[in-house]
């Protein structure tokens, strides 16, 4: 009963946030709406950060490489082959998911803070790439002057900020409902019981490398895809769009969000891109001392959930050092599975 | 006279990049073994750790005059900074020891870029100049070629000190306390260390290698807005590359980054983006499941 009424109020709150988002362009100026429709891009990396993190238990910080990789490749195919977005889309996924898939082999083993360490140096070598092979990514220059984007065969290129904000919502909403209903099936049952007892699965016959694969695989289309976004966006993209300020900051909102949760990805992302873009918009020269300080203030103020809660129950003088899962061994979803 | 030397020797256009390989690996060992440390005992991604190299850095750009004394006082400073840096960190890291891991690592980051705005408003947003102590100033032939007398110095400097490092630990008792911590840090609690103490103590000690790596690596890594980045990259994929088992592995490591970024740049100026990846790769895949099993354990 309670659990029902829960489920309309967040259904009702998320219908009225889809409203609102689509009535936000007549509300706020031209400048503010490319500043969400880039915001958009970057909460759907969010969700791809909290499907690798929270779903599957991998945290992450180098999901900004599938993101780059999607970027750039919907920045040479926009600007030399097609201006039409679903080929974009689809290239930039494709291309994020290849990224994703070569570096499987580096995270696939790993578990907990060792894959943060090792996506973080793919991301920053990604960035490096990036800077140095000029012939395609033009440098730390950029690539500039990407011509607008035609949604579908036939339409006309989408010429003004609302239009390409609403063409990215459109997406954002897609790949969030389609990355929702994936999450239902069996294959994020599977996901959420590796992540809560890993051991037990694998004894069951299940191939947990397998599923974190695949796993690894989608949520690099997803942010390849939410690269493609960035383009349409701004139409110019420089390395420093990927740095690994922007991988720390996706994480707090994920965090921020409940790291499991799909809607909370988002809404996490959304707000932690927000402060940081008003930040260096009223305090331009110490906006990173800021931000510092409310990263230190938010981690503190955190119901870290289950985790804390186990802390409490140690004696006080129990080691901290706990295992390297990031969510406490809560085996529903593995029952769920055996029934 | 060119002809000559070309003919005598194939090798010895490379020599130069070679030996700026070693240079440069030794730095980066002295810096990532402070994140090693970090990392294998007190099981702390830390995103600082670059900051207290760049605090070194930029210690050596403001005290260095070009006389011996400063360099000594630079030295000191330094790593007196970067420790107390490390300590100050543990401090913020206390009330989520508890917590997980993301929320530590969150914590670093916050740390590394309010540190970052504090160094950038104290020493202004250009890159300083380093002035080396005079005598070092020149170049010193070897083998036919003039090379920077300071990173020859530099080289056995840093020989020297890790050298130190390994007795320390293997023969002292904080070094068999590090060991045993990241063998098994609940039987370590266990026989009455505390967990925090090992946590301040680990990060004080991780803050001055890379405060002493910052001041004398100025020369070669000089301090700049970029620097705590680099550091932190090239310290991370020593990390990936060396494993946390052994001391052997994270020089070698660092060495091979070192020449890699030296001597591959040289030979292969096109695939130069691409030869740190690779050999990230490469390593993995050759052992990947021993150092994940090793990695697990840690």
């Amino acid at each position: 009963m309670r659990g029902e009424v829960i489920r309309r109020v967040r259904g009702g709150i998320a219908a009225l946030v889809l409203v609102g988002l689509v009535v936000a362009p007549w509300v706020v100026d031209d400048y503010t709406t490319s500043i969400l429709a880039r915001t958009l891009a970057l909460a759907l990396v969010g969700v791809s950060v909290a499907l690798l993190t929270g779903v599957a238990g991998m945290p992450t910080l180098g999901q900004t490489a599938p993101y780059a990789a999607g970027a750039y490749a919907c920045a040479v195919v926009g600007s030399r082959v097609s201006d039409v977005g679903v080929v974009q889309l689809v290239v930039a996924a494709a291309a994020g998911a290849l990224l994703a898939a070569l570096t499987v082999p580096l995270v696939v083993h790993a578990r907990g803070v060792i894959v943060l360490m090792i996506t973080l140096a793919i991301g920053e070598l990604v960035v490096i790439v990036l800077g140095r092979w000029r012939s395609v990514t033009g440098g730390t220059d950029g690539l500039a002057g990407i011509p607008a984007v035609r949604p579908f065969w036939g339409l006309p290129a989408l010429a003004s900020d609302q239009a390409r904000y609403l063409y990215a919502l459109a997406v954002v909403a897609t790949l969030v409902g389609a990355v929702l209903v994936l999450l239902r099936t069996r294959a994020g049952l599977v996901l959420r019981a590796g992540r809560d007892d890993e051991m037990r699965l694998r004894a069951s016959g299940h191939r947990v490398a397998l599923h974190l694969s695949g796993a690894h695989i989608a949520a690099g289309a997803v942010a390849g895809a939410a690269g493609s976004l960035l383009v349409v966006a701004q139409q110019y993209i420089s390395p420093a769009d990927f740095g690994f300020d922007t991988s720390a900051l996706l994480l707090l909102g994920v965090v921020i969000g409940g790291t499991a949760s799909v809607g909370g990805a988002l809404v996490g992302a959304a707000l932690v891109i927000a402060v940081r873009d008003w930040l260096f918009g009223v305090l331009p020269g110490h906006a990173p001392l800021v931000l510092g300080a409310l990263f230190v203030a938010t981690v503190y103020l955190l119901p870290t959930g289950v985790n804390r809660a186990r802390g409490r129950l140690r004696p006080p003088n129990a080691p901290a050092h706990q295992s390297d899962q990031p969510a406490a061994p809560d085996q529903t979803n593995v029952a769920e599975l055996h029934r | 006279m060119t002809a000559v030397a070309a003919g005598t020797n194939r090798i010895d256009p490379y020599l130069i990049p070679a030996l700026d390989g070693v240079a440069y690996g030794l730095l980066v060992f002295v810096a990532a073994s402070g994140l090693v440390f970090c990392f294998g005992v007190a099981n702390i991604l830390n995103l600082a750790h670059g900051l207290l190299y760049a605090i070194g850095g930029y210690t050596a750009a403001a005290l260095l005059d070009g006389g011996w004394a400063s360099l000594a006082l630079a030295l000191a400073v330094g790593v007196l900074a970067a420790a107390a840096a490390g300590v100050l960190l543990a401090g913020l890291l206390t009330p989520v020891a508890t917590g997980n891991h993301l929320s530590q690592a969150l914590l670093t980051f916050g740390v590394a870029l309010a540190g970052g705005s504090l160094l950038v408003a104290g020493f202004g947003p250009d890159n300083p100049q380093v002035q080396v102590p005079a005598a070092l100033e020149g170049s010193v032939m070897v083998a036919g070629h003039r090379y920077a007398a300071y990173r020859l110095v530099f080289i056995v400097v840093a020989a020297v000190l890790a050298a130190a490092l390994y007795l320390v630990v293997r023969r002292t008792r904080a070094g068999m306390l590090v060991r045993a911590a990241v063998d098994d840090p609940e039987m370590v609690a266990c026989l009455g260390v505390s967990p925090a103490r090992i946590r301040a103590g680990v990060l004080a000690a991780a803050g001055a290698l890379a405060g002493a790596a910052g001041v004398l690596g100025a020369p070669i890594i000089g301090p700049g807005t970029g620097t705590a980045d680099t550091v932190l990259l090239l310290s991370l994929v020593v990390v990936v590359l060396g494993g946390l088992g052994s001391m052997a592995g994270t020089l070698l490591a660092a060495l091979a980054i070192g020449e890699i970024q030296t001597l591959g740049v040289a030979l292969l100026p096109s695939a130069a983006p691409f030869l740190l990846f690779a050999a990230m790769a490469a390593v993995l895949a050759v052992r990947a499941r021993g150092l994940a099993g090793r990695w697990r354990s840690a």
